[in-house]
């Protein structure tokens, strides 16, 4: 592991830092379906969070702060397997698949970056980000804890998000990152489900406090 | 809602057959329409969907029904192939995981409609027409791939913040499921930046030949 950055800036450390609020409470599975059941999704006014939607507030509001914090980890997806590539670490079909995965993250960049504008936002900014890269073995685990760390953190915003058209577009890319976990777990020799049956979800705080170390001034 | 209704009247055609007799026909646009607006990209949907939304009177039951209805598939195919896929080494404690875990998806949706104050559909009768790991491998690829994007096709229907999340909680694992079959297959785990979604007509479609 590289030495651990520190972010210089106060706002954007801030923002990678204070997003915390309360818990989604998203992840009690299936316990309490009965008392939510009569809530609409039909209008924009009906489908306000119990609890978890204050959590992006930093990236922006309602959709847009989520669609933000979604793209500022696509960010750093995108630029953690361009600079995998880069480092010459991999060769042959471990390389194809981190090309192929870096791609994919790519168009989830463009795909966030449109959807944000297109809902009347401003894109947040790329991060500027630093890896260590080190070895074969550590990238693969870094790479893993990443996309596993995406998965669940698209996973933990799900049910906040109000438009069903934007839903509809997290949760095409929210399997993908699935794929991608299983896929390095798998060349890992770990479990593809660490969660069992049932994925869990990581809140933002958890998810920014993950990401921050890779994060530069 | 007519023809005349729709504001985008080009993706009427989106999903829908005219001999669909288990769902109503708003609740078929409205899936086709998600789809499109996920697959494109775009939000240009909105207001269309929001029309269809409000008709389509199935509720969470019924979309848990049509998700336990496949997870009965999966269960089902998996136990079997424990004895009949031939399978060894990593492959055979992947059909084992993979057994464990659709019988819980099984589980967690039963009860899941049992709290809403629904019914649980009986599981049908399956038939999986393969003979070697290879023929099971193929099926897996495509249940696994079909299970993705009908979760991905139903979930922004679903009313309840809860039952979502939980759906999504399981779409993640058939994700997680497709790669690592895929992986078995040589084919590549992660196809496509965006997985697809599906109708529930079409994933119908797609299961109809394996239901006895």
């Amino acid at each position: 592991m590289a030495e651990t950055k520190r972010l210089a800036d106060p706002v954007s450390r801030r923002r990678f830092l204070a997003v915390g609020g309360g818990s989604t409470a998203l992840a009690a599975f299936l316990a309490a379906c009965g008392s939510d059941s009569g809530t609409t999704t039909t209008s924009t006014t009906g489908m306000k969070s119990s609890g978890g939607a204050g959590e992006t507030a930093e990236f922006g509001k309602g959709d847009v702060g989520i669609l933000n914090y979604a793209l500022t980890l696509e960010y750093l997806e995108t630029a953690f397997y361009r600079d995998v590539v880069k480092s010459g670490l991999f060769k042959g079909a471990e390389l194809g698949t981190i090309r192929k995965f870096g791609s994919e993250e790519a168009e989830h960049v463009e795909a966030l970056t449109a959807a944000v504008k297109q809902l009347g936002g401003k894109p947040a900014a790329e991060p500027k980000a630093e890896f260590p890269l080190e070895n074969a073995k550590s990238v693969l685990e870094l790479a893993a804890t990443v996309e596993n760390l995406g998965a669940a953190a698209y996973l933990g915003q799900a049910a906040n998000i109000e438009s069903p058209e934007v839903l509809a577009s997290a949760l095409a890319i929210h399997s993908v990152e699935g794929r991608h976990a299983s896929v390095l777990n798998t060349l890992l020799g770990e479990s593809i489900t660490p969660d069992g049956a049932f994925a869990k979800p990581a809140d933002v705080k958890t998810v920014l406090e993950s990401v921050e170390p890779f994060i530069v001034g | 809602m007519s023809e005349e209704q729709l504001a985008h009247p080009e993706l009427a055609g989106v999903g829908v057959d005219e001999d669909s007799q288990d769902l109503s026909r708003s609740e078929v646009i409205l899936k086709g329409a998600l789809a499109a607006g996920a697959v494109y990209g775009t939000l240009m949907v909105g207001p269309y969907v929001r029309r269809a939304l409000a008709m389509s009177g199935g509720g969470d039951v019924e979309i848990l029904n049509f998700a336990l209805t496949l997870e009965y598939l999966e269960s089902k195919f998996y136990e079997e192939a424990k004895s009949r896929a031939k399978a060894s080494g990593e492959l055979k404690s992947l059909v084992s995981l993979l057994a464990d875990d659709e019988k819980q998806h099984v589980e967690a949706l039963t009860a899941t409609i049992k709290q809403l104050g629904g019914k649980p559909v009986a599981a049908p009768k399956f038939d999986f027409p393969y003979s070697d790991t290879s023929g099971f491998l193929a099926l897996a690829q495509t249940f696994e791939d079909t299970g993705v994007s009908a979760y991905n096709g139903a979930a922004p229907a679903i009313e309840s913040k809860e039952v979502l999340a939980a759906a999504g909680g399981i779409v993640q694992v058939e994700a997680r499921h497709a790669a690592a079959i895929r992986l078995q297959n040589k084919a590549e785990p992660a196809p496509q930046a965006f997985d697809p979604p599906l109708d529930e007509k079409k994933v119908l479609k797609a299961v109809e030949p394996f239901i006895a």
